[in-house]
């Protein structure tokens, strides 16, 4: 790879300021400040032991991030690498690959694909080419039946074909739990019930004793709800009882504690569910709702006023069959 | 009011008008980018596939459309109708004109309803004018027009399996606001039904759900008709309709039928009207 290839930012950037510029006569001069503080950011912290991540941007896909927007790494094992969270885009995951070459010499072995959401699986396609396990919830492969093209058609009406990638399936599918050994460490997979979406995946290192919750945790960025809110609060409390002190948001930083972490996360779920159930209960249609419930979080959250309407909206749908 | 609804032959005449605009084959353009020209020019040949050569007169007092400028979940869109001439509305229609099926609903108002207000979830495919168009007992139309920002609601997938989307299929509550005697009751009808557009991809066979929606929704007090709801793939999975109705101690009768020949009824005993 060239060392212009090796962040997500300045190897996208360079295509689409190119064709960009020839579509409009260079006028897209806004896309170079932000590519500059895109690509600045794009750093791995060593959270553990031969573990590396990524913080990803707390923004929406845009063509300038490359919808490098979730935490993404990997970690070392002794028989191989394990690819934690692949990138948003083909463009994210190829900067995340060339960042391995430059650490270790060992192959690619496994990519865990945590859920169906595109700013987790669309980096996969970086890591065919290794011929790696893709691991994913049970439930993961036919959601991706069902929304992998949806979201790829968005993400190339932003990024381009090239820079988006391939819908990756999973090859290893695990329905309740699993164990990979990487020599030196071992890694627990856990299927999770409908939450953060149907097809939450989490993990524990061995080596280190981090969790990594995925999406099931997200720290200062606004959680979004496209899986079951009350099925989400129960799979908090299975992540508690595993134990760990430490986790890997799947947005925020790139390390945190665990416990004070879902406080807040169950704060924010459970301000919607009783902000939600109190305006069913009033009879408070939903195009109301959307404005009122969960006000009080709103300090608290990045993106929350992207975000809160539409959990309102999923909410709603779930909690007015009770 | 003394009139009453034509019902065999005007749902006949109506499914069809609804069919036959969403078949007929318009090259519709990319919605985000139309000038307004371009939408005028959409909405008047829609408007001519409907209502064929009837004049439809503006107007800002016989009905509101509200609907997020900006909708939060393209799949589930709120709008709200509002029809604050108790008397003269006989017929409202909610038209989203670029979605693959346009018509998205009519209700045809009986003797039972109040129409001030009605409430209802569309998915909405394209950045597009919705219009609703009511007809007035004197046989007149008369348009209102929003504009909404929202993609994808017709085709988003449903997140679930279509077995688990069918679960409970036909399945329905109403729920009765507090009310005073003399006055009219709001009253919140949710059905249980995919409402599955035909543009949804099966997550098994990977090949597109047929279109399976509810195409009719009749709910009446007693013997009274409150509306008739001729609808279409563009209504939301689960469709939920809030309404008012003129009570006179009778349950609410509530029979739905879909396209591939479900039909369920339920019946509901809305609050006493005298206390």
């Amino acid at each position: 790879m060239t060392a212009s290839a090796v962040q997500p930012g300045a190897l996208a950037g360079g295509r689409a300021l190119s064709r960009r510029g020839t579509l409009f006569g260079g006028l897209c001069l806004c896309c170079l400040p932000t590519l500059g503080r895109a690509a600045e950011s794009f750093t791995l912290e060593e959270v553990g032991p031969g573990i590396f991540v990524r913080k990803g941007l707390i923004a929406d896909a845009s063509p300038e991030n490359a919808d490098a927007i979730a935490n993404i790494g990997f970690l070392i094992g002794k028989t191989g690498v394990l690819v934690t969270e692949s990138g948003g885009s083909l463009a994210d995951g190829q900067w995340l690959r060339a960042e391995i070459a430059k650490r270790t010499p060992k192959p690619v072995t496994h990519v865990v694909l945590t859920h169906v959401h595109p700013d987790h699986v669309f980096g996969a396609g970086a890591f065919v080419a290794d011929k790696p396990v893709f691991i994913g919830h049970a439930k993961l492969t036919e959601a991706l039946s069902a929304r992998g093209e949806f979201y790829r058609s968005r993400l190339i009406d932003l990024l381009g074909e090239d820079r988006t990638g391939p819908v990756v399936y999973p090859t290893m599918s695990v329905a309740d739990t699993a164990e990979v050994d990487l020599g030196d460490r071992r890694l627990t997979f856990t299927a999770h019930g409908p939450a953060h979406t149907t097809s939450d995946l989490s993990m524990i290192d061995s080596g280190s004793g981090l969790l990594f919750p995925a999406d099931l945790l997200f720290v200062n960025r606004i959680p979004s709800l496209d899986g079951s809110l009350k099925g989400w609060l129960t799979e908090i409390e299975r992540l508690k009882a595993m134990g760990p002190a430490r986790a890997v948001p799947g947005h925020g930083p790139v390390a945190v504690d665990l416990a004070p972490a879902l406080a807040d996360l169950t704060g924010y779920l459970t301000a919607l569910r009783d902000g939600t159930r109190a305006a069913i209960a009033k009879d408070v249609p939903i195009d109301k709702a959307v404005d009122s419930v969960a006000r009080d979080q709103r300090d608290k959250w990045a993106l929350f006023d992207t975000y809160n309407g539409r959990n309102v909206t999923v909410a709603y749908q779930e909690l007015e069959w009770e | 009011m003394t009139f009453r609804i034509g019902k065999t032959v005007s749902s006949f005449a109506l499914g069809l008008a609804l069919a036959t605009t969403a078949l007929t084959p318009v090259a519709w353009a990319a919605g985000a980018s139309d000038t307004e020209q371009e939408r005028t020019a959409r909405w008047q040949e829609i408007a001519k596939s409907i209502f064929g050569d009837r004049q439809i007169a503006q107007t800002d007092s016989l009905v509101k459309i509200e609907a997020p400028a900006r909708a939060l979940d393209a799949a589930l869109v709120p709008i709200t109708l509002t029809m604050p001439k108790d008397g003269q509305i006989k017929a409202v229609s909610l038209i989203i004109d670029d979605n693959p099926a346009p018509y998205a609903a009519h209700f045809e108002f009986g003797p039972a309803a109040d129409p001030a207000e009605l409430k209802l979830r569309v998915r909405v495919n394209n950045y597009t004018d919705m219009h609703a168009v009511v007809e007035t007992h004197d046989g007149k139309l008369y348009e209102a027009k929003q504009f909404v920002k929202a993609s994808g609601g017709c085709s988003a997938p449903m997140g679930m399996s279509d077995e688990e989307a069918m679960k409970g299929m036909g399945d329905m509550r109403m729920k009765f606001a507090e009310t005073q005697p003399g006055k009219p009751v709001e009253a919140t009808l949710m059905v249980r039904h995919p409402n599955f557009s035909g543009m949804q991809m099966n997550q098994v066979t990977r090949e597109y759900t047929p279109a399976r929606y509810i195409d009719k929704l009749t709910v009446s007090a007693g013997d009274q008709t409150i509306f008739t709801l001729t609808g279409d793939i563009s209504i939301s999975s689960n469709p939920v309709i809030n309404f008012a109705f003129k009570p006179d101690g009778k349950p609410i009768q509530v029979a739905a039928s879909d396209n591939q020949g479900g039909r369920w009824q339920h019946s509901f005993n809305p609050p006493s009207p005298t206390n």
